[in-house]
């Protein structure tokens, strides 16, 4: 589930309150967006692949929250994870025509 | 652009030749080939055209049939595995012209891999690239696009289909769309699994559907389920195929054989089943050569984000796993079509993707790993075409504005409503039944029998009592068509006193002849199931 915004990340830009497709995330007035409906989440990590500054952390955990903190995500190196290995960055798509799926379809 | 206008609710009311609801694949190529016949075009998603849906967080692979005589033995290998109920000439039309659309996408630029000749490897489409690029396209359409609107229900004129009215869900004002045609293109229904893409995909075209006087067909084709690590989303069954499967005590869960399983994935699923009905169980993706553990994490990253984030090596270290339900997502259950451009026999109603029944072109196993995203690919476009085609027809009939409210459950109820029944209470109730691996993946009349008096019981509920205010009605109506959806399927698994594919009945094993035919269910609230010739002999007169 998502767990964190990073107030010190986040640019405030709203790109994650309109790419959610659960609606998790709601705008405030003048500062980084809440996580307000964290229960709707679908744990799909696409809001940290479209965030410009890797300023967001989705835990593995699909059924509640894990409490990991900011400090522990970011000593493991976890913001922007997932983004990296798909190549991504930036909130920018990449990386697709170096899938190697098809070498998995052979040996399947 | 279509005319905008306030009225005086301050909702907002759009008028178009074209509606699609819904925002994945389908409905994208919907919209772009409604457009490309010059209609005017609105999609309304409840999420965000471009991450919503089941394929945006995944990499899906399709079914890519290249033009030649040899399609017809490609189709003809594939039927023999549907259990006799899919349809030759619909996985013929289909893979050809999902083949089109393959190639329309990489003349459009879409970033494909290449192979070591250096050809483009069109038959895989990475999730989030390809809604992304897709938005792209359905936006340079013309087309305008609602995110964050979802429908509630379908508007007629009685004589046909008028439009849709939802809500703005961020804005919290209604919304209304007076069209020609629609086309509902919302997906499956996952019964509220959490599983990838799947919090919108609560069934709401099939309860929009049947209102307005549509067939269901395929609704007992539940039972597929998907590996997963355990608490995860990832219900990605690739990596499994190179496993090994433990109990608790550390014994190895045995194929069919008697030979340690080494292939989780397919027909195996049902030995992991009943393992995990007795207990925890737990996997390693050990048979897995090196290079082939490269291509796995380069591939399907997703796939390994639960691991990684977890601190787990999944190729040495045994990890908990699960089977996630997956309703009709990777089951075949949806909207009957009853011709060549995507018409469900309701007048100016259109349906495409998960959202329609995949009978015709999967039967009784499950289209995931090909097929369904072939489908979406090609039914999305003959459904965007169709729509449009109907629309011109039409044009020149002013809109009436008596349009008539066809949505009921969760919405209007019967009786009074009732401040005790709660969405969330509903689905929990739902999932109890259509969920455990005991009562869904193996089934048996008498515990069907249970299940469908408890959901009936659900239903009166929903139907007499449920209703929601302002944005709470996307929740009470997604509870609504979870009860409806759910309600069907078991209805249909009673009926079908026989097994089949992903239906399998522990006190009926085996196929049973005089069931070598769909089952299609007509109504919502008294609702009838007759087999497909039936029906057709039906339309027909
Ligand atoms: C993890 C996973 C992996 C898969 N892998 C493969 C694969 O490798 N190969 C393959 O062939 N298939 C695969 N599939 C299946 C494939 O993803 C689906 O068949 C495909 O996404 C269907 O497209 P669709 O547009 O019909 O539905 P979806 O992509 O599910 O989109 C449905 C849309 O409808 C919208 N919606 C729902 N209700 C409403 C409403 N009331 N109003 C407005 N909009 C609404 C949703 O927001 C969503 O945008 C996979 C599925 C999953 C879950
Ligand atoms: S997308 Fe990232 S930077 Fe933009 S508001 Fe969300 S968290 Fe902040
Ligand atoms: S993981 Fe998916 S559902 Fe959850 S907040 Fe991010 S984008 Fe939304």
């Amino acid at each position: 589930m998502i767990e964190i915004v990073s107030a010190t990340r986040c640019v405030q830009c709203d790109i994650c309150v309109k790419v959610c497709p659960a609606n998790v995330f709601d705008a405030t007035d003048n500062g980084v967006p809440v996580i307000a409906r964290q229960e709707d989440c679908q744990t799909c990590f696409l809001c940290e692949i479209y965030c410009p500054t890797d300023a967001l952390y989705v835990a593995e955990f699909a059924e509640g929250p894990t409490g990991i903190t900011e400090a522990e995500a970011d000593a493991r190196q976890l913001f922007g994870s997932y983004a990296r290995a798909l190549g991504w960055k930036r909130g920018k798509a990449g990386g697709s025509e170096f899938d190697p799926t098809h070498r998995i379809r052979v040996a399947q | 652009m279509p005319k905008s206008q306030k009225s005086a609710s301050d909702s907002l009311h759009l008028q178009a030749d074209v509606l699609v609801l819904g925002g994945g694949p389908s409905a994208a190529w919907a919209a772009v080939a409604a457009a490309e016949s010059g209609a005017k075009v609105v999609l309304a998603d409840k999420g965000y055209l471009g991450t919503s849906g089941a394929t945006a967080p995944s990499n899906t692979g399709t079914w890519c049939v290249p033009p030649g005589d040899n399609r017809h033995a490609v189709v003809e290998r594939r039927w023999q595995r549907t259990g006799e109920l899919a349809d030759p000439r619909w996985m013929l039309r289909c893979v050809d012209t999902a083949y089109r659309n393959l190639l329309r996408l990489s003349e459009w630029g879409y970033p494909f891999p290449s192979e070591d000749d250096g050809r483009l490897y069109i038959a895989n489409l990475r999730g989030p690239d390809y809604m992304r690029f897709m938005r792209r396209r359905v936006l340079l359409a013309g087309v305008t696009v609602l995110d964050h609107h979802p429908a509630l229900e379908l508007l007629s004129d009685d004589d046909a289909i008028v439009g849709a009215a939802g809500v703005a869900r961020q804005v919290g004002q209604d919304w209304r769309v007076d069209a020609n045609a629609v086309v509902l293109a919302t997906g499956g229904c996952a019964f509220r699994e959490r599983i990838l893409g799947a919090t919108g995909l609560t069934g709401d075209g099939y309860l929009m559907a049947a209102e307005a006087g549509a067939s269901l067909s395929g609704m007992e084709f539940t039972g597929k389920y998907t590996l997963a690590p355990y608490g995860s989303s990832l219900n990605k069954g690739l990596p499994f195929r190179w496993a090994s499967f433990h109990r608790e005590d550390g014994s190895p869960i045995l194929g069919p054989t008697g030979e340690p399983l080494r292939n989780g994935i397919g027909d195996r699923e049902e030995e992991v089943a009943r393992a995990l009905i007795d207990g925890p169980v737990y996997a390693r993706l050990d048979q897995a050569e090196p290079a082939l553990q490269g291509w796995l994490r380069q591939g399907q990253p997703n796939c390994f984000v639960p691991y990684d984030r977890a601190g787990i090596d999944p190729f040495s270290e045994l990890f908990r796993i699960t089977l996630r339900a997956e309703g009709t997502v990777r089951g075949t259950g949806g909207i009957e079509i009853v011709s060549d451009d995507c018409a469900t026999g309701v007048p100016g109603l259109y349906v495409a993707g998960d959202a329609a029944s995949r009978e015709i072109m999967t039967g009784a196993v499950s289209g995931g790993g090909a097929v369904n995203s072939s489908w979406a690919l090609a039914s999305g476009w003959w459904a965007g075409k169709g729509a449009s085609t109907h629309a011109k027809r039409r044009n020149g009939k002013a809109f009436r504005s008596a349009a008539q409210s066809l949505g009921q459950a969760g919405l209007r109820p019967a009786a009074t409503p009732r401040a005790d029944i709660s969405a969330g209470e509903i689905i929990e109730a739902v999932r109890s039944e259509v969920t455990p691996l005991d009562k869904n993946f193996f089934r048996s009349g008498e515990s069907l029998e249970k299940s469908s008096e408890r959901l009936e019981s659900v239903w009166r509920d929903v139907r007499d009592h449920l209703q929601g205010e302002g944005v709470e009605r996307v929740r009470t109506r997604e509870a609504a068509s979870i009860a409806a959806a759910g309600r069907w399927s078991v209805a249909a698994a009673l009926h079908r006193t026989e097994s089949r594919g992903m239906h399998r009945r522990t006190d009926l094993p085996g196929r049973s002849p005089v069931f070598a035919h769909r089952l299609v269910i007509t109504g919502v609230d008294a609702f009838r199931i007759a087999g497909a010739p039936e029906r057709l002999a039906e339309l027909a007169s």
